[in-house]
């Protein structure tokens, strides 16, 4: 019972979870990205040196 | 002291410095995130008048005050490269925009989560909620001229240029409250004294904007990181670098 009445945040549950999902999400994806981006970036690199390598 | 600086200045300090920063910043963040979280959604009591629809301001006042501070980062950091054609802040500043864009956006939807409720509309074009806006779509610039320019001095300077003469903006967001007549409600937490709130609610506030500031600082080290591999990738030690990973 007491998670329900948590959960209902007083009858405004749609706007605080909202939000605090809305935070949750954009700043999960903000980390993501770069960590993303520097395996895609080292891959490349390998790709590059390789490439130098030939010719 | 000048000399340490210049030598931080180099891409190639900045990223071995950056890399040494990042566990300092993202561990205190994880921390401080849960346990803000949990003192500012469980423990803290609910508000006498707004019940529990105020907890939005553990997430609203933090990225508010993230918009300007990153603003602000972003145009020293922008200023500094521009005057002395220093590479590493030349980075950093590009680092800041995304991030500074994201915590706008996060003060202006929660913001209307927050206002429907208690305002009992989404959106009014007062002075705060517009230069607010305002904001985003000066960070929102920023990004669109880095990405438009080719050359990256050029691009370097034109968003420099941007950056600093959007500075304006941040007192005119900060004192709006004061200025004009606003549905916004006036300060609660200043610098100057104390409080108009109790600290089983401040507290927990304190907590939450000191975890994304340390967010923000893990964030655009990794940003400045990959930024440096990216334009250094000619060079050999990016290569014993990507070897070594």
């Amino acid at each position: 019972m007491k998670l329900i009445e948590f959960l209902s945040m007083d009858g405004y549950y749609l706007y605080v979870w909202l939000s605090f999902g809305l935070a949750i999400v954009v700043m999960l994806a903000l980390l993501n990205n770069p960590i993303k981006r520097k395996t895609q970036l080292l891959k490349q690199l390998g790709r590059k040196k390789k490439r130098g390598k030939r010719s | 002291m000048f000399k340490a600086i210049t030598k931080l200045a180099s891409l190639r300090n900045f990223y071995f410095f950056a890399g040494k920063l990042i566990p300092w910043f993202g561990w205190p963040t994880l921390i401080l995130l849960l346990v803000g979280l949990y003192w500012g959604l469980v423990v803290a009591p609910p508000d006498y008048q707004q019940k529990d629809s105020y907890r939005i301001i553990f997430i609203h006042v933090p990225a508010a005050w993230m918009s300007l501070f990153i603003y602000m980062v972003m145009a020293f950091s922008a200023a500094a490269s521009l005057i002395w054609k220093t590479k590493a802040s030349e980075v950093f500043a590009n680092s800041c925009a995304p991030i500074g864009a994201a915590f706008t956006f996060l003060a202006l939807a929660t913001g209307s989560l927050w206002g429907k409720p208690m305002w009992g509309t989404w959106w009014e074009w007062d002075a705060r909620l517009t230069s607010e806006l305002v904001l985003l779509f000066l960070y929102l610039g920023y990004i669109a001229l880095q990405s438009a320019i080719e050359d990256r001095r050029t691009a370097a300077r034109a968003t420099a240029i941007l950056a600093i003469v959007g500075v304006v903006n941040i007192p005119i967001i900060h004192f709006s409250v004061e200025w004009w007549f606003t549905l916004h409600q006036g300060p609660t937490v200043t610098k100057m004294g104390k409080a108009s709130m109790d600290s089983s609610m401040l507290i927990p506030l304190l907590i939450m904007a000191v975890a994304f500031k340390t967010y923000f600082f893990t964030v655009a080290l990794m940003r400045s990181r990959n930024e440096i591999l990216e334009r250094e990738s000619h060079t050999k030690w990016v290569q014993e670098e990507r070897e070594r990973l």
